[in-house]
Formats: structure tokens, C-alpha cells, sequence
């Protein structure tokens, strides 16, 4: 391969620049170390998105540049504008700049017993085992294995929550990444294992420290529900409006599993998030939500997989999107039925809220069916506001901007009321509000 | 495959026929094959002197030469599209492909004139002379070439000009010329290069201003010899405030090694015109069928696609409609039933051009077996168009436990000025049915074959009546052991 070449596959992510990172996890045990090597080596040989590469279709890839980034300098906590969680006595982890800037551990008394809420780096020494079998286990499937290879190799640390066997988390926990300084690239990662009966809530938050300046955030998490566990995890997804995006999710639910997985996308200039739930053994269940506040020219292109692995196994997708200005969304969904899934009940939903009459909705839903006594549905549908709704809200004097505000808050409803946590809830439907004001 | 008419006899009611609906229809009917002499036979395998073989044999002018040399050249330069496709496109060999032959015949004005051979394949098929009394004309196409051709007076009369692609550039260039290849570009894709690089037969039509053709227009197309493609192009014109429907239905004779099909349908509604379109499509299940088809809606036009799938090894057709002037409607209803070794990758697509222009796809596929159905769709509303609607539904009915079925449609729209829905879903056929009907008396193949029937039966009402009753039979003998 020509210098030429190789260079346009690595942007900013030159050898040198992955040493440098390596450099800082030369504590870390020997096994990460060569899988991240291994992944820098697949990230640099592989090529970069095709224009005929179904995974995709309808992306814009002229600006999915690689040049540009940095890795950034260490900021202190201080620096930054951070808000809590807003759930008293819950434990946090304040990443900034790919470091561990802040953190709330959890009490043992209140939180339940035997919980571990660490960094990757810690966890990676202690609990390499359980790290191992699971952090980024999965296959990327959703067509960004360059990117996902990127995030493997440059992943320096992040959160790793593990809840034993029959234990219940009282208090969510929360993990905040920042990026900051011009040109920070990012890697976050999550790691969630629940074991058997275990039950958990977490919550993500992605900020940039200054709105103007332009990040490339390339991150990624976990989530594993044993038998009959429990997953909560949010993710609150606020970079700048400069920033690159790429989010990777991996859901695998047991027997008898529930996961829930709710993505607030609002921030970014172009944003991919892929999700990819794997339902393992019978009565695993995965709902996976998300909403999508769309504003000027960003894009968001989400992709995601539900495989129905075992017989009676069910899954639920919702992903709602507002569209102002010139916005662009891509929803690319498939549901997979193996062979031997029967009784599986799938169901998918993308819902397009057009507010604008220059903003573009692609949908892709998609079924893949090799079981025939299942009940798998999709819809997708794209309109504006319901003039109906419109009219009956202004003819009882309610001005024309707070209408529509309140039926796109309706819209959202369906989706927020599935969390039980009303702190969380109230948190969501703030920044979706901010983001509204600052439109 | 005929369309029933009242010469038919009634299907018996007696008690061994209630056992096996299906008793009575003769089940090998279109397995079979007569040897012909091919009189003129380019060979196998495609280079520029097949394509200019043909030509000559046509007795071409240079532009049509010139334009299916060009189109060779696109066809060999574009990739199989299997990034999307499936892979079983690989498996064609386009060396081992006879891309045409031909008996040499003019069209035969009349029934008498059909030679005797011909005749009693048509005789097997079961198209009787009787039909012409009933529809308005046939244009069954004996491989590439019509070999029997009927107008009726009435048509005629009307200024209708229904002919074979061949004499169409012929004998009026003035009007098709002008539209032939702008519906579907030579480099639409692969098969549409191929297409216009070898095609033969197909049917021409031109319906002038204001005439409504009171009677369905048919062609029969069917494959004879083994390894050979038919390439058939038809293009359909109806002027300002025309009306056509016109019929295609296929069967082909069984053979062992692939054959291939890949036919180019091209539709143009004028203003305020009226297109149907209706193919019963069973060729046998060693066939590649890849089509390309789809029609231009200008100003308050409609073009209709019912499309109907039960043959072949892989399908791939997407009818689509352009809707170019304001108000044009396009529908496409497609029914797909794929049993083993079938691959029924089927679907539609609709652009939408103009403002307040609507569309609806209706699809249903029944996967029996190992057999596959794909609904495959584009749903595009580009920007500043306003008042654009599209509804799509996607049943699919997997039968047997290892059926398979999948849906990738695709739907862009800009604007809040347009609305679109996207609804699909996949079932099995309820126990409860099944119970029910056994409960009466039904075996369970019966019941089976009625919850089917049942099931496209909102789609199949809206077929001519000759071919619903035709599906129906088509639908019962394909679920002939399917239970059990």
C-alpha cells in the first residue's frame, strides 16, 4: 500500500498517534494490549465507507473525514461546566478528554451489595475475566468495522459496571464524557454485565465543553443482561454541532432478560449510531427507543439489528425523530428471525415529525423472517403536525409556537414515559427543550 | 394458464373433488416441450456479432443497431448488483445463453395460417381458438418472434395499434421511436442493457387520444428451447385520455439447466391517461426472471401494476411508476408466492415528481417450503414537491416452519408538505382458522389452501375475473403438500 493511501485511510490516526495512546495503557494486561493492536491493524487496512455499500445508503461520506483530530491534552475538573445527575446519592464517573476527571463512588450501603462501578483501567486490572468475555465481544455487523476498530484501538479507559447475581441497584448510576479543546478526539466506552436476576439503571451523558468547537467522538458500550437481569441504559448524546459521532451499541439479553436502552440524539454535526441487540434464550426481551431532535444541517444516521436467536424472544423498537431547517435523518432498521426462533414477536417503529419543508426523512425498516409461527410487524411513517391537533390547541388561545412545541413534546411522550425514573425523564425533557430554545 | 371461458367445464363437485379442490386441472400442463427447428438460431454465448446477427436478421435500421451495440457495451461494463442481490445471480452464464432464435416467421394474421406444430403447443397450454371471440386480441409470443397475431376489427377501427416490437420500430418509427428507451435508460441497470442489447419480441401499443379500448389486450410469452433467454420489449403509449389494460401471463416448459428471462416494460400515460398493466408470471422454477418495468404518469394519469408471481427460480421485478405531472396516481399490486428452490425477490417503487401526486403498494407473499419472498421497495419524495402521499402495505405468509421472508423497502421524503405510511407485517395462518375449518369437515390441506386463498383474496378481487379464477387454481396446486 502507497504512503498516499494509507495516509487518507488514517486521517489523524497515524501510527505514531496510536503508539502515543498504547504508551498510556502499557499497565494495562497484556492480552487488551494486543487486541488493540490487532484493531489499529484492521482500522488502517480497512477502506472507508463505499458509496455502494448497502450499510450506507443515503449517508452523506464526503464529510466523514478522519483529518483534523488530535489526541487531546488532559483538562481538570474544575474546568469544565458540570451538571449532576439529579439523583441524590447515586454514584457518577466524570470522564474528560479520554481520562477519569471526577468520580462518586457508590455506597455499598444504600446502593446493594457487591456492585462494582469502576474505570475500564481499574476493572481491566482486577476483573480482567469478566472484562475480557465482554467488552466489545460482539461483531460489528452495522457496516462501521472501520470505526468500531478505531474506537478498539484508541479506547483508553471508561466505565465498567457489574452488578452480581440477584442484586438490585436502588440508584441509577451516571457516566459523563467531555470532550474539550478544538479538535479533541474521543473514545468512550460503557461496559454493563448484570448478572442472573441483577437489576440496573444507567445513564451516559456526551458533552462538549464548548459548543463552537468541533470533536470527533467515536464511542462505544456494552450491555449484558444474564438470565432474568434487568438493564436500564440511557444514553444522552449532546456534542457540539462541529463534532463527528460514532456510537456503538451491543445488547445481549439471556434468558428471561430484559434490556431497555433509550438514545437522545440532539448534538453532533453528523452523528451515526449503531445498535445491534442480540436475543439469546427464551423470554429475553429488548425495547429499544430513541429520539432524534434534528436541527440545521445536522445528520443523524441510525442503524439497527435485532436478532431473534431462540424461540420466545421479543423485541420492541421505537425511534422517533424531529426535523427542523435542513435536517437529514436515516433510520436503517432488521429485524432477524433465526431458523428455530419461533413464537418471536418483533416490532419496529420509526416515526418522522417533519417541521420544516427542507428537512429529508430516510427509512429503511427491514424483516428477515426464517421462522413462520412469529408476529413481526414494522411501520414507518413520515408527516408534519396534524393540523387538527394545530387548530384545537390555538383556537383555545394557545400562540402558534407553543402548539407546536407541545405536540412535539406529545410526540416524544410515547418514548419518555417508558422510563420509570422521573429524575431522568425531567433531565431528557431538558435538553430537549434547551435544544428547541437555542434552535 | 387461459383464462377461463364459458366453453370451460364447470370444475366437478363431486365428492373426491371436494377432497382435493385441485382434482381435475391437469397438474404437468406446460411441462412439456416439442422440438422445433430453429431456423435462425444465433448461437450461444453474447458478442458484438450475435448482437449484430440479430440485427440483421430483423432487417434493422442502423440506429437500432447502433443503439443495441451501445447497450452491449454497458451491460458488459455494469456489475451484477449483488451487494443488494442475492448471490444466486452469479450462477447465470451468460456464454451458455442462446440470445435468440427465431423461426423466421411473419406474424400470422389468422388462426388457419398458425403452422400445425405451433398449434398443438398452444393446444397443451390451453388457449383456445375460442378466445378470440372473447378477448380483444392475442399476441402469444412463440419464443422470440410472434408467432400468431390477432387484432380484432374493433381495435383496429379504433386507431389502436397493437404489434410486435420488431414491426413497431418498423412501420412507425414516428411514434416509437420517440419514447422507445427514455422509460428505462439502457443503463437502468445490467439487465436492462442486456435487454436493449438482444431484445426481440414484446408487444408495441399505441392508443390514440381519447379511445378507450373496451377489451383487455393479451400476449402469452413462453420459453422452448432449453438455455434460452428471452429478451422481449414492450412499450405501451397512451395518448391524452386513453384507457388500455393489458394482459401478459407466462408459462414455460421444465428443463434442467437455467434459463434465462429478462424482459424491459415500458409505460407512458399521457395527460389524463389510463394504464393497467397484469402479468400472471409461472415460469417454471429453473428461470431466471429478471424485468425491468416501469411506466411515466404525466398530468391526472394512472398506470396501475398488478403483478403476480408463482413461477420461476429468482424474480426480480420492481414495477415502478414516475410520477411526472401533477396529480398522477401509480399503484402497483403485487401477490408473490415462493416455494422451494424459489426466490420471489418482488416489490415496487414509486418516484414522485410532481406536486399532489399519490401512490399505493399493496404487496402479498406466501413462502411455502424452503421457498423466499422478498418485498423490495423505493418510496421517493424529493424536495419542494407538496401534497404527496404514499401508503404501502407488505403482508407475508410463511406456511411452513422453514419459510422465509424479508422486507427492505426503502422511503425518502423531504418536506412537510407530504405524508407517507409504511405498514408490513409476516404471519402464519392462524390455528384457529385451520381448526375451525377442520371442524366442518375440511381437511387441513383444504382449510390451508382456503386461509391462503383468503388471504390474498382482497388483492385477487380486484384481478379481471378470468385470471382471479386462474390464480385461484394456480394458488391450490402450489399448496398441494404443503401440510401434512
Amino acid at each position: 500500500m502507497s504512503v498516499a493511501s494509507s495516509t487518507y485511510l488514517v486521517g489523524s490516526f497515524t501510527p505514531e498517534a496510536f503508539e502515543q495512546s498504547l504508551a498510556r495503557c502499557a499497565h494495562l494486561p497484556a492480552w487488551w494490549l494486543d487486541r488493540k493492536r490487532a484493531a489499529y491493524a484492521r482500522f488502517a487496512a480497512a477502506p472507508m465507507p463505499q458509496r455502494t455499500n448497502e450499510g450506507w445508503r443515503f449517508s452523506n461520506l464526503s464529510t466523514l473525514t478522519l483529518d483534523g483530530f488530535n489526541l487531546p491534552a488532559p483538562v481538570r475538573f474544575d474546568q469544565l461546566a458540570h451538571r449532576e445527575l439529579g439523583v441524590t446519592g447515586a454514584g457518577h464517573l466524570v470522564f474528560a478528554n479520554n481520562r477519569l476527571v471526577a468520580a462518586q463512588p457508590l455506597d455499598a450501603s444504600t446502593a446493594g451489595a457487591g456492585i462494582i462501578f469502576d474505570t475500564l483501567q481499574n476493572a481491566l486490572l482486577q476483573h480482567g475475566d469478566l472484562v475480557k468475555s465482554h467488552l466489545l465481544a460482539q461483531p460489528s455487523k452495522l457496516g462501521s468495522d472501520k470505526f468500531a476498530a478505531l474506537h478498539e484501538a484508541f479506547l483508553e479507559d471508561g466505565a465498567f459496571i457489574y452488578v452480581p447475581k440477584g442484586v438490585t441497584a436502588t440508584l441509577p448510576v451516571g457516566v459523563f464524557h467531555y470532550a474539550s479543546g478544538a479538535g479533541a478526539a474521543v473514545f468512550p466506552h460503557t461496559l454493563v454485565i448484570a448478572g442472573e436476576n441483577a437489576k440496573i439503571t444507567v445513564a451516559d451523558f456526551f458533552r462538549s465543553e464548548k459548543p463552537a468547537e468541533a470533536h470527533f467522538a467515536c464511542g462505544g458500550n456494552d450491555l449484558y443482561a444474564g438470565h432474568g437481569a434487568s438493564v436500564t441504559y440511557l444514553a444522552m448524546q449532546d456534542w457540539s454541532r462541529a463534532t463527528l459521532s460514532f456510537q456503538f451499541n451491543a445488547t445481549v439479553a439471556r434468558r428471561d432478560a430484559r434490556v431497555l436502552s433509550l438514545n437522545l440524539h440532539a448534538g453532533a454535526r453528523q452523528a451515526r449510531h449503531e445498535s445491534f441487540s442480540q436475543l439469546q434464550a427464551p423470554g429475553a426481551h429488548s425495547e429499544m427507543l430513541a429520539l432524534t431532535v434534528a436541527h440545521g444541517t445536522q445528520e443523524f444516521d441510525q442503524r439497527t439489528l435485532q436478532i431473534h436467536q431462540a424461540p420466545n424472544t421479543s423485541s420492541n423498537l421505537l425511534y422517533k425523530n424531529a426535523l427542523l431547517d435542513q435536517a437529514k435523518t436515516i433510520f436503517s432498521g432488521l429485524i432477524v428471525v433465526d431458523a428455530d426462533a419461533q413464537k418471536t414477536d418483533a416490532y419496529q417503529s420509526n416515526r418522522n415529525l417533519m417541521l420544516s419543508d427542507e428537512a429529508e426523512a430516510n427509512s429503511l425498516p427491514g424483516l428477515e423472517i426464517q421462522a413462520n409461527d412469529v408476529r413481526c410487524t414494522h411501520g414507518a411513517t413520515s408527516s408534519r403536525i396534524d393540523r387538527e391537533q394545530e387548530f384545537y390547541l390555538e383556537s383555545r388561545g394557545i400562540r402558534a409556537a407553543q402548539a407546536q412545541e407541545l405536540l412535539v413534546f406529545g410526540f416524544f411522550e410515547e418514548v419518555l414515559g417508558k422510563l420509570e425514573h422521573q429524575e431522568l425523564h425531567d433531565r431528557l425533557t431538558e435538553i430537549i427543550r434547551e435544544k428547541f430554545r437555542n434552535q | 394458464m387461459k383464462p377461463l371461458s364459458d366453453t370451460d367445464p364447470a370444475t366437478p363437485i363431486a365428492d373426491e373433488a371436494a377432497a382435493n379442490p385441485v382434482a381435475g386441472i391437469d397438474q404437468t400442463k406446460g411441462d412439456f416441450q416439442y422440438k422445433v427447428d430453429y431456423a435462425f438460431d444465433a448461437g450461444t454465448g453474447l458478442t458484438e456479432d450475435t448482437v449484430r446477427y440479430i440485427s440483421t436478421v430483423k432487417k434493422e435500421e442502423p440506429w437500432i443497431l447502433e443503439f443495441r451495440l451501445k447497450a452491449l457495451k454497458t451491460f458488459l461494463r455494469k456489475p451484477m448488483p449483488t451487494h443488494w442481490a442475492t448471490k444466486d445471480l452469479e450462477n447465470i452464464d451468460f456464454a451458455k445463453i442462446r440470445y435468440y432464435l427465431s423461426q423466421g416467421q411473419k406474424p400470422k394474421r389468422t388462426w388457419d395460417e398458425v403452422p400445425d406444430d405451433i398449434k398443438k403447443t398452444f393446444e397443451r397450454l390451453g388457449i383456445p381458438e375460442q378466445e378470440r371471440k372473447f378477448l380483444a386480441g392475442v399476441e402469444a409470443q412463440f419464443d422470440s418472434e410472434a408467432a400468431y397475431s390477432n387484432i380484432k376489427d374493433i381495435v383496429a377501427k379504433q386507431g389502436v395499434i397493437f404489434c410486435n416490437s420488431t414491426e413497431g420500430l418498423r412501420e412507425h418509427p414516428e411514434i416509437f421511436r420517440k419514447f422507445f428507451g427514455k422509460v428505462i435508460p439502457t443503463g437502468d441497470n445490467k439487465f436492462s442493457a442486456l435487454n436493449s442489447a438482444v431484445f426481440s419480441g414484446g408487444s408495441f401499443i399505441y392508443v390514440p387520444k381519447g379511445v378507450k379500448v373496451a377489451q383487455p389486450l393479451q400476449a402469452y410469452f413462453r420459453i422452448n428451447a432449453e438455455n434460452f433467454g428471452q429478451f422481449e420489449r414492450t412499450l405501451i403509449i397512451a395518448d391524452e385520455g386513453a384507457e388500455v389494460v393489458y394482459m401478459e401471463g407466462c408459462t414455460a416448459p421444465k428443463f434442467s439447466t437455467s434459463t434465462l428471462h429478462s424482459a424491459v416494460v415500458e409505460l407512458v400515460a399521457l395527460k389524463g391517461a389510463k394504464i393497467q398493466y397484469i402479468t400472471v408470471q409461472n415460469w417454471a422454477n429453473n428461470v431466471f426472471n429478471l424485468v425491468t418495468k416501469r411506466g411515466v404518469a404525466h398530468e391526472d394519469a394512472e398506470i396501475k401494476w398488478i403483478d403476480c408471481n408463482i413461477g420461476s427460480r429468482l424474480t426480480m421485478k420492481y414495477p415502478g411508476v414516475v410520477l411526472k405531472g401533477e396529480r398522477a396516481r401509480g399503484e402497483v399490486l403485487s401477490i408473490a408466492l415462493a416455494n422451494d428452490g424459489q426466490h420471489q425477490d418482488t416489490g415496487a417503487k414509486m418516484i414522485h415528481a410532481a406536486n399532489n401526486t399519490t401512490s399505493n403498494i399493496i404487496a402479498k407473499s406466501i413462502s411455502v417450503g424452503q421457498g423466499r419472498s422478498t418485498y423490495r421497495g423505493v418510496v421517493h419524495i424529493p424536495k419542494h414537491l407538496k401534497g404527496c402521499k404514499n401508503n404501502t402495505e407488505c403482508d407475508a405468509l410463511l406456511i411452513n416452519t422453514n419459510s422465509r421472508t424479508d422486507t427492505y423497502p426503502a422511503i425518502s421524503v423531504r418536506g412537510d408538505r407530504n405524508a407517507t405510511q409504511h405498514e408490513a407485517s409476516v404471519s402464519k395462518v392462524s390455528e384457529d382458522m385451520i381448526f375451525y375449518m377442520q371442524s366442518r369437515g375440511l381437511t387441513e390441506a383444504q382449510a390451508m389452501s382456503l386461509a391462503v386463498n383468503g388471504f390474498i383474496n382482497d388483492l385477487a378481487r380486484q384481478f379481471p375475473m378470468e385470471y382471479s379464477v386462474e390464480l385461484k387454481r394456480l394458488i391450490d396446486l402450489e399448496m398441494e403438500g404443503s401440510v401434512g
